[in-house]
């Protein structure tokens, strides 16, 4: 009122109060105008790019000067299907994205049950800030970091060399293994969240009615913690399947669909927005699918 | 690729930025089925309009703010009045829709954005006795199918690089002095094979198959009609069993040569003396077959609201000292015959082969292809530049 009131006459004041009662009458109103923005962020801006990417790649290019001729065809979907270099690279790209989901909920499971609830109560802050001190560190320097690692005469091959093994050099294993580094943080957390709250009485019912400890995670453990391993799936799964720098910096001559999209966007713009509507159609798929384990309303 | 385009701005080094530009560009060759619209070159210039707008590959026009030391634009602003503004492209394709706004004088176009310029009536004619510096440009250089079209020059020539094979010296016995070691040889080094990543790589096949399969026919690797475009892809499929990775920017190469992850590959000049320098045991050669390569232009725009302060520009970015310092700076064999005396280090003309006339013959300068051959043959269609990005999508698999 302060503010209102030190602009000289009771004219600006008057129309203040106005609004101010306008508002309070009506409180559909007062909502409209709050989410007004955030609303006109997320239709125009995010749903609508996502609308400008589909309706381009229904576009063909000019093959002299690429330059996008806006006529109507499906030749480039067409194309999609029927080239066997971009289903079996849609394929791969999948595939890449379900291995380093695995290999987070595999790594990510033990680690998280040591910091939520063996590890002693004091150190666990410290632990989880262990976990997430990657996150601060540049993407790039991880990712060159492993492309040191994994290169000939490597850490990876001296570690191995005294087991007669060589590292796995650069290519899609190289690849998988530097993601799962990458996007480990997102599966830990949600999964050490949800072991923190895992009531300690139903553990020990569980043991007082006869189960054993594999029992007891299997049927006690696993479907309270299943949502939350499912929630950091859409993390690992997503990110996997968006990315196409550490495939291009550790991955060999291997290619995943954002390679494609890359490779395409200058030259034939259409075609890069038809490759780029392959994940957004994956990751509708995936996020319908995990919505039936009820992660999305415990996210 | 924001991403990896800043990244590649972040290691901010000149040949970084080099391997990029050189990367996307792709020079031309005379257009046998080119017709340009009629437009004509200034016959005099008018007054220094005070100002000067450019499209150019990073590492060419440099006003000392990335290198303290790499400094050729504050001089010019300086004698001729004409502020510089520049736009650095990262690729070909987007030098192209820079110059399609009209909002630029001029560009440094690699081969296949001029020869698109050309054609679409964004590049006026050149003028090239406006340019007085012109006149000591290497005549290799001069009216070459990639800066002019019919007679009429189309720019003025900047610098030009050949791709090279390089080799690990430890690793790779006997030296190779034939591209057979990445293709027909190539499985002896199974994994540790690299290649340019770029589809304009698929001409590096069609000119080792000029040589080994006579009976193909090909004159141009940049006119390959369907068979021969076919035999070209069937062979770099074979080669890609044998790739560790392909590069696109200098970083990748020079630390995949230090590691020992490829032994053997296609590389430029600049990169085999970085590998070198860092310590790498390699050896770059011009195998016998002869090699492709890159040459840029500066061209002016048809719509260039500066003119005369655009001349200006071409003639200074090739006067002698400026061209030695663009050339070392960026590594790359100077277009101006009187700048090898200005170099800083002494044996830098040498080390490109800057004035060597034999050496540049053996190379096939990058080159849009497209329906029409550009080795003039009538009867066959040729195999546009559109499907060799498909092909080469296809032969990385």
């Amino acid at each position: 009122m302060t503010v209102t009131a030190q602009p000289a006459g009771g004219r600006p004041e008057g129309a203040l109060r106005r609004l101010a009662g306008l508002l309070h009458r009506r409180p559909r109103l007062r909502l409209t105008l709050l989410l007004a923005a955030p609303l006109l962020w997320l239709t125009v801006l995010y749903l609508g790019s996502l609308a400008a990417l589909f309706v381009s790649a229904f576009w063909t290019t000019d093959s002299f000067t690429s330059q996008v001729v806006r006529v109507w065809s499906a030749d480039n979907f067409h194309e999609l299907f029927t080239t066997p270099v971009y289903r079996q690279v849609a394929l791969r790209s999948v595939g890449v994205a379900l291995a380093v989901t695995a290999l987070c909920v595999v790594i990510a499971f033990p680690l998280a049950f040591y910091t939520a609830r063996i590890a002693p109560p004091r150190r666990r802050p410290f632990l989880v800030v262990g976990i997430l001190t990657p996150l601060w560190a540049s993407y790039l320097v991880k990712v060159y970091a492993w492309r040191l690692i994994l290169s000939q005469g490597g850490l990876a091959d001296w570690l191995l060399r005294p087991l007669g093994l060589s590292g796995p050099g650069f290519g899609l294993t190289a690849a998988v293994l530097t993601l799962t580094y990458l996007w480990l943080p997102y599966m830990v957390l949600p999964v050490h969240t949800a072991l923190e709250r895992l009531p300690a009485a139903l553990l020990d019912a569980s043991a007082d009615l006869g189960a054993g400890a594999w029992r007891t995670f299997r049927s006690v453990v696993v479907p309270l913690v299943l949502p939350s391993v499912a929630a950091g799936s859409v993390f690992t799964f997503s990110l996997s399947l968006g990315d196409y720098i550490t495939v291009q910096i550790v991955g060999g001559k291997t290619q995943l669909i954002g390679n494609l999209v890359y490779s395409d966007i200058e030259l034939n713009l259409p075609m890069a927005a038809a490759l780029g509507t392959v994940p957004v159609v994956v990751i509708v798929l995936y996020l319908l699918a995990v919505r039936r384990t009820g992660a999305l309303s415990s996210l | 690729m924001p991403l990896t385009r800043t990244l590649t701005a972040a290691a901010a080094t000149a040949l970084l930025l080099t391997a990029t530009a050189c990367g996307s560009g792709s020079a031309g060759s005379s257009g046998g089925g080119l017709n340009p619209p009629r437009l004509k070159a200034p016959s005099k210039l008018g007054r220094a309009e005070g100002q000067v707008d450019l499209v150019a590959w990073a590492g060419y026009v440099e006003d000392g703010s990335n290198d303290p030391k790499a400094d050729w634009v504050s001089s010019f602003e300086k004698s001729t009045g004409c502020q510089v503004h520049s736009k650095v492209a990262a690729s070909s394709d987007e030098m192209v829709k820079l110059m399609k706004t009209g909002e630029y004088d001029a560009v440094s176009a690699s081969g296949d954005a001029s020869l698109r310029l050309i054609a679409s009536g964004d590049a006026a004619p050149v003028n090239t006795s406006l340019v007085p510096n012109y006149r000591d440009i290497f005549p290799d250089l001069k009216m070459q199918p990639w800066n002019s079209v019919k007679g009429t020059a189309y720019g003025i020539p900047h610098g030009r690089g050949a791709n090279l094979l390089m080799y690990n010296t430890a690793k790779v016995h006997p030296a190779p002095d034939s591209w057979s070691a990445v293709f027909d040889d190539a499985a002896a080094h199974r994994g540790h094979v690299t290649a340019y990543d770029s589809p304009i790589y698929i001409a590096d096949a069609a000119l080792y198959l000029r040589a080994t399969r006579p009976e193909l026919k090909i004159k141009d690797p940049y006119a390959l009609d369907q068979k021969q475009f076919d035999a070209a892809v069937a062979l770099l499929k074979k080669q890609n069993r044998s790739v560790g990775e392909y590069w696109g920017d200098y970083l990748k190469e020079v630390s995949a040569f230090k590691s020992g992850d490829s032994v053997v590959g296609t590389t430029w000049q600049v990169i085999a003396n970085l590998a070198a320098s860092e310590g790498a045991k390699v050896k770059a050669v011009l195998p016998k077959e002869g090699s492709t390569g890159w040459s840029d232009t500066w061209m002016v725009s048809a719509r260039a609201k500066h003119p005369t302060c655009a001349y200006k520009w071409l003639d200074w970015i090739v006067s002698p000292k400026v061209n030695a310092q663009v050339a070392e700076y960026f590594g790359e064999a100077p277009a101006n015959a009187k700048a090898c005396a200005h170099t800083s280090d002494k044996g830098f003309c040498t080390t490109y082969h800057a004035a060597d006339t034999a050496y540049w013959k053996r190379i096939a300068f990058w080159n849009t292809p497209i329906q029409q051959c550009l080795d003039g043959r009538t009867d066959v269609r040729c195999v546009p530049y559109a499907r060799w990005v498909q092909a080469w999508t296809e032969i990385k698999g």
